[in-house]
């Protein structure tokens, strides 16, 4: 009885159970290129790939990795690539292109601190450049954020999901701690996710029909514009993927906000405000993009006021106090350059704006 | 009854079905529409329309794809050959080539071009060098001659200051993945038919998976170089092909002595 069921538990790193999920996940080639705290997804990749049915290439930089996703997603394969945050940066011309093209693939950046060079130590630094666009002009990617090695194998396939439903690349932000910690995850199940080849790819031209081209030139404006359009309403229909997680939001006064990492850090700060009476709650994004502005607005209309922890200098706190529109107090609590905050300073954080009223500095 | 007046001649050459009826855009005199035309008549010679994808660059041939009748693909400037490695990695027994001009594959894409051929990447990647950027304007290019005017360099090319031109079809001939170089031109009905019958066997050589085919096409800007046709043809002769000599570079089988045979 207990075997039919058996789900297949494995300890693992965040980036191996990445990668394993998206070979898994059908991927036909992966390229990339090495970068800590992420060189284990394309050190996996290649130790897998000759037993197993897809192609891997180390490329000579993060800017030939992201263009041959495009090339491959144009010809309709199921692609991905990873990197972090300096390379990630380099990849931002082609993931612009990829966009305006319209082809799926998943983009993976495991966030180190920055900016410059910066650290190898986890960040969330990246997340203007995920959900603003991050290289030039008006465009969206659909961004997840795991919040644990579970997650970072789940969310390749949602990634994948959504891409090929929208035709639009997916990112997947997660961060070095993520990437780097085992934990213990149930693997999703191989071929569990089918893909058919789209008739749009650049597969060869057969008589019944015309050529394909893969482009992101369109030179009259009136073209370019109605281009833009059709990219707008489909960011605005990819609002209803919104995603997120509550705890403790019941009875919550104050709202945390956070994703990923800093999220599960906030867990525990919940919990020990908690302990002091204190009624604090907790909304993790998932989504980044699209964001669950509704949410945070309907929790706006009871809380006495939102503090936002991030790891970085403030940035989703933006979003959040767009959602709030002043309706109460937004505070932010951060650290930056690879620094983690603890459940406790940010507790502390909580007691000194919301108990003791201490100005903001 | 004037309309039937071609129903008694003979068809004797006719545009390949492989192109489009788009009139090229392209400048009076360029080489690039004999450059498209050759490529793609020899796409439909081989029969290889169904599994012929083109990759196209940034620069004057950017619209290839409008005249290019199989699927296509427009590149990131200087990206085409990356973008033509994750093609052909994904669709191995398919034909894949890229056609790129000088600024495209010699400056900001020399890293990819040296690495899409060191990898041995089984596509042909065609150069177009006519040695200078023709879509911004008449700019120096990397192929540029020394004392060379363009719109940057307006005093001529000064090889202390920006360097040499850079050959980069004997630099990629060194490569061992390189399996086929050589260098034509479209500048007189000789040269283009040399330059089909390579073409013809670059694409037949995908087949076998012997590395990268590269041929470059030495040709001409009558826009960029302030020329008219005929004038820019003699150019080419006069100062181009003694730095670019046409010929066979890299042959499979026989040794990588460049060849500097000119006609």
């Amino acid at each position: 009885m207990e075997n039919s069921n058996k789900k297949e538990v494995r300890l693992m790193k965040g980036n191996e159970a990445l990668a394993e999920a998206a070979i898994r996940a059908g991927i036909k080639a992966y390229f990339g290129y090495p970068i800590t705290p992420q060189s284990e997804i394309l050190e996996y990749f290649t130790e897998q790939a000759p037993k197993r049915n897809f192609t891997v290439l180390q490329a000579e930089s993060e800017v030939a990795s992201i263009n041959m996703i495009y090339g491959a997603a144009g010809a309709g394969a199921r692609v991905m690539t990873s990197s972090s945050s300096p390379g990630v940066s380099l990849m931002q011309e082609g993931i612009s292109y990829i966009a305006t093209a319209e082809l799926p693939c998943l983009i993976v950046n495991i966030t180190r601190g920055g900016p410059g060079l910066g650290t190898i130590q986890p960040s969330q630094g990246d997340y203007f450049q995920s959900v603003k666009g991050g290289g030039h002009g008006d465009y969206k990617l659909i961004v997840l954020a795991p919040s644990s090695v579970q997650e970072m194998a789940d969310f390749v396939f949602e990634g994948f999901k959504l891409a090929e439903k929208y035709r639009n690349p997916a990112l997947i932000l997660a961060d070095g701690a993520l990437g780097q910690m085992m934990e213990k995850l149930v693997l999703p199940e191989e071929g569990s996710l089918p893909h058919v080849t789209p008739d749009w790819a650049t597969i060869g031209k057969t008589k019944d029909r015309e050529r394909n081209v893969i482009t992101s030139l369109h030179i009259q404006p009136e073209k370019m514009e109605a281009v833009n359009h059709h990219l707008q309403e489909k960011y605005k229909a990819m609002e209803q993927e919104v995603r997120f997680e509550e705890y403790f939001m019941d009875d919550a006064e104050i709202v945390f906000v956070a994703f990923g990492l800093s999220a599960r850090i906030c867990q525990k700060a919940v919990d020990i405000v908690r302990e002091k009476g204190i009624k604090a709650g907790l909304i993790r994004p998932i989504t980044l993009f699209p964001f669950p502005k509704q949410r945070i607005a309907d929790a706006a209309q009871n809380a006495a006021g939102f503090m936002v922890v991030e790891m970085n200098a403030g940035q989703m706190v933006e979003d959040v106090q767009l959602a709030v529109n002043g309706k109460c107090p937004v505070y932010f609590k951060g650290r930056m350059g690879g620094m983690i905050p603890t459940p406790e300073e940010i507790a502390v954080e909580l007691e000194a704006k919301f108990i003791h009223h201490e100005e903001e500095v | 009854m004037e309309a039937n007046i071609l129903d008694n001649l003979e068809v004797v050459y006719q545009k390949p079905e492989t192109l489009t009826d788009t009139p090229f855009h392209y400048c009076p005199g360029c080489g690039h529409g004999v450059a498209h035309r050759v490529i793609m008549e020899v796409v439909e010679e081989l029969g290889i329309q169904d599994q012929t994808i083109g990759v196209a660059p940034v620069g004057c041939s950017v619209f290839a794809y409008h005249y290019m009748n199989v699927d296509m693909q427009e590149a990131a400037h200087g990206r085409a050959s990356a973008a033509a490695t994750g093609i052909k990695r994904v669709l191995p027994d398919k034909y894949v080539f890229s056609y790129q001009g000088d600024g495209d594959l010699a400056a900001i894409g020399t890293a990819e071009t040296i690495h899409t051929v060191n990898r041995g990447e089984n596509i042909l990647m065609v150069f177009v060098n006519n040695a200078i950027y023709g879509m911004t304007g008449g700019q120096m290019a990397p192929t540029s001659l020394c004392g060379q005017v363009t719109s940057t360099s307006p005093y001529g090319r000064e090889a202390t200051q920006i360097g040499f031109p850079l050959k980069i079809t004997e630099l990629i001939a060194q490569l061992p993945g390189a399996y086929f170089v050589a260098r034509h031109a479209v500048h007189t009905p000789n040269a283009v038919r040399k330059l089909k019958k390579a073409l013809k066997s670059a694409f037949e050589y995908q087949k076998l998976n012997k590395g990268t085919c590269f041929i470059e096409i030495v040709s001409n800007c009558p826009s960029g170089w302030k020329m008219n046709p005929l004038d820019s043809q003699k150019w080419i002769e006069e100062n181009m092909f003694p730095m670019y000599p046409l010929g066979d570079i890299k042959v499979p089988g026989k040794s990588t002595t460049p060849s500097t045979e000119n006609n």
